[in-house]
């Protein structure tokens, strides 16, 4: 099996460069501003989608990613529109996943949400709160329908779980680049580069870091040691700040286009 | 019959671990230490020594006589952990955590808090043993308990109100867990209850079954038998647990929780998980949540603030499932009317929390009758809920 994300990785190793992978939730800043986002993503350079599902309870990202996801939630977004995302993004051509916390995809059914994620021309899903030793439902199912199951690691992971949990994960490993929630900081944190060599040494599956790429300059330099930049929040505060979503869509467009730039500046 | 849950913290189905990996290593560590401490014997020893001159334990039990008048004549017990000192069973669970926190080498405490009274015992044991204490509390919560935050703020800890999402006992967990991802180095998070992520389950648990272990053999020395149930309000349910455990292998002996169901379970607007709620995760954990078709939590409703929480601990689904406990609710009116009965019947203004299990024993007594031995736990005293009454019962303050 081979998806469109792995396709994707295999380029960018050709072109010598890291591939630039952007978040946004379903249903931001509305469902079709979501899709305008999304558009403009794909136009500013951006090589991948990661579609976020948005969660009531989202231990893991800092007060943009919240705001965001709460701001979806109460105009109703659920597994409909996550769908109806990701698969707008596919259909511009390029790779797409989901990222979600597990309850939404154990209510809606492991296996169904995989199948939906295929359908819908997505490659993977990436599981910040699953950890390898529940995910056995979950590796049948992606094994099954044959998509990417992505992980996370983090600086803590020590070696003989990156092994585990690498091991686990197709498309890319999601290195989380520091101890800590989403959000933009003004510097990569100092431990990703060493993060990322432990990785290397434990699995040949393309690496790509997020938590606090903002600029075109972290990219550059988070592009010198990985495979992928995955930039979330510094898009959403793009969105929030704008005057409006024309505005909005302009911000987004461009700061893609300098991370672009960057992701082909690092090596 | 026993309940043990597996090296992974699984309880059957539920319970394990839902989190990010960054909280492995932390988590890791933290079974490792109280696995540890279990046999170690100046461990045992010391978290003993302060339960006998600090806690105050053993906890006395005190027969209902006059209370009993509305719980069908049956005979009823209150095992008083409103006595223990900071007024909750909560100082069981927060003094052992607190001695591994020093064992592991830690300086910083963080808690959730939705009554105030975990927060309030976090805040005590930081104060006691020189740690730094940071509590979450909703913001919402800080109003209802006002005397609880500055009871935190005057044993030094730092109190933050949580603004996100329903700024109740649930965001105040997320925002905690947020602070453990990022300071998990320094930081324990000394969660206060049977829930979240293993080791936590199991942990709190054996901190609190020594009420459990110490009520069954007074009410033996008392009555010269076994109780035939024993209630205990449930939120995220660790004083039920810990009154729980000691029984679960008497198989004659029914364990009964009592759920908040806030203005009535049919009107959604409750905090009953598992009457009203259906297998999920949440909190790091696989259990009974409220929550809608997408998998988001749907917010909880309770006079109570301590019920007030849209999950349940793991151990409770399971002996739920299995069928060893039951589980009923009980609305805010019928808990309140305990509370009213016990303070002018006994002398004893409980915690509203606790007044849910009260309600549960006068519908329990009514059922068995005059022969029947019904021990409960008196998990908390209600100073702190005050005010509540007093607006709730029309009395001018």
């Amino acid at each position: 099996m081979s998806t469109p994300l792995d396709a994707l990785f295999v380029k960018v190793r050709t072109e010598n460069r890291a591939a630039l992978i952007a978040y946004i939730p379903a249903g931001f800043p509305s469902q079709d501003g979501c899709k305008k986002m999304i558009k403009a993503f794909v136009d500013g350079g951006v090589d991948a989608i990661e579609i976020g599902f948005p969660y009531s309870d989202p231990v893991m990202d800092g007060p943009t990613i919240q705001a965001a996801a709460d701001q979806s939630l109460a105009q109703g977004t659920g597994a409909a529109e996550v769908f109806d995302a990701l698969q707008y993004a596919t259909q511009l051509g390029v790779p797409a996943v989901v990222m979600t916390y597990w309850n939404p995809i154990e209510k809606y059914g492991v296996e169904k949400f995989a199948q939906s994620i295929a359908d819908n021309g997505g490659s993977g899903v990436i599981t910040p709160d699953l950890t390898i030793e529940e995910s056995a439902e979950w590796k049948t199912a992606v094994e099954k329908i044959g998509i990417n199951p992505i992980f996370v690691v983090a600086p803590s992971t020590t070696d003989s779980r990156l092994a585990q949990v690498t091991a686990r994960c197709s498309g890319f490993v999601y290195v989380a680049s520091l101890m800590g929630v989403t959000g933009t900081r003004t510097s990569v944190s100092s431990g990703a580069p060493d993060l990322v060599s432990r990785v290397r040494a434990v699995t040949d599956t393309p690496i790509a870091v997020g938590l606090g790429v903002s600029t075109r300059e972290q990219a550059k330099g988070v592009a010198g040691y990985a495979d992928g930049v995955i930039v979330g929040s510094a898009f959403i505060n793009k969105i929030i700040e704008a005057k409006d979503e024309a505005a909005g869509i302009k911000a987004v467009q461009e700061l893609a286009e300098q991370l672009a730039l960057g992701v082909r500046e690092g090596r | 019959m026993t309940t043990t849950q597996d090296l992974a913290g699984h309880f059957g189905p539920y319970g394990g671990r839902f989190v990010p990996e960054a909280l492995i290593g932390a988590l890791e560590e933290l079974d490792a230490a109280r696995i540890a401490a279990q046999t170690d014997p100046i461990f045992i020893e010391e978290l003993a020594e302060l339960h006998r001159t600090y806690t105050g334990r053993p906890s006395i039990i005190t027969e209902a006589k006059r209370f009993a008048e509305h719980a069908g004549g049956a005979r009823i017990i209150l095992k008083r952990e409103d006595l223990n000192h900071t007024g909750s069973h909560k100082i069981n669970n927060v003094l052992g955590q607190a001695l591994l926190t020093k064992r592991m080498g830690k300086k910083r405490i963080i808690a959730e808090t939705g009554a105030g009274q975990h927060g309030v015992a976090s805040a005590t044991a930081a104060a006691l043993m020189g740690l730094e204490c940071v509590v979450y509390m909703g913001e919402e919560d800080t109003k209802r308990q006002a005397l609880n935050v500055a009871r935190m703020k005057l044993l030094g800890a730092e109190v933050i109100p949580v603004t996100s999402g329903s700024k109740t006992l649930k965001d105040a967990i997320n925002e905690a867990m947020r602070d453990w991802v990022t300071n998990v180095e320094t930081t324990h998070y000394l969660l206060g209850t049977v829930a979240g992520p293993h080791p936590f389950p199991s942990m709190v648990r054996d901190f609190h079954k020594i009420i459990g272990e110490e009520a069954r053999e007074q009410v033996l020395q008392l009555t010269g038998k076994l109780p035939d149930a024993v209630l205990a309000c449930v939120g995220g349910g660790s004083n039920a647990i810990g009154i729980f455990h000691r029984f679960i292998s008497d198989e004659g002996v029914r364990l009964i929780g009592l759920e908040a169901a806030g203005d009535g379970v049919e009107t959604g607007r409750h905090a009953a998980t598992i009457t009203g709620g259906s297998p999920g995760v949440l909190h790091g954990n696989r259990t009974y949540v409220l929550q809608d078709e997408n998998g988001q939590t749907i917010e909880s409703h309770s006079i109570s603030a301590g019920l007030d929480y849209p999950g349940v601990g793991p151990e409770h689904a399971y002996l739920h499932d299995i069928g060893r406990a039951e589980y009923r609710a009980i609305t805010d009116a019928q808990a309140m009317e305990a509370f009213a009965i016990l303070s002018k019947t006994e002398g004893i203004i409980p915690a509203i929390e606790t007044a849910h299990a009260l309600a549960g024993a006068m519908q329990v007594g009514k059922e068995l009758g005059p022969d029947a031995i019904i021990l409960i736990n008196l998990s908390g005293r209600g100073d702190k809920d005050v005010q509540t009454a007093a607006q709730y019962f029309g009395i001018p303050l």
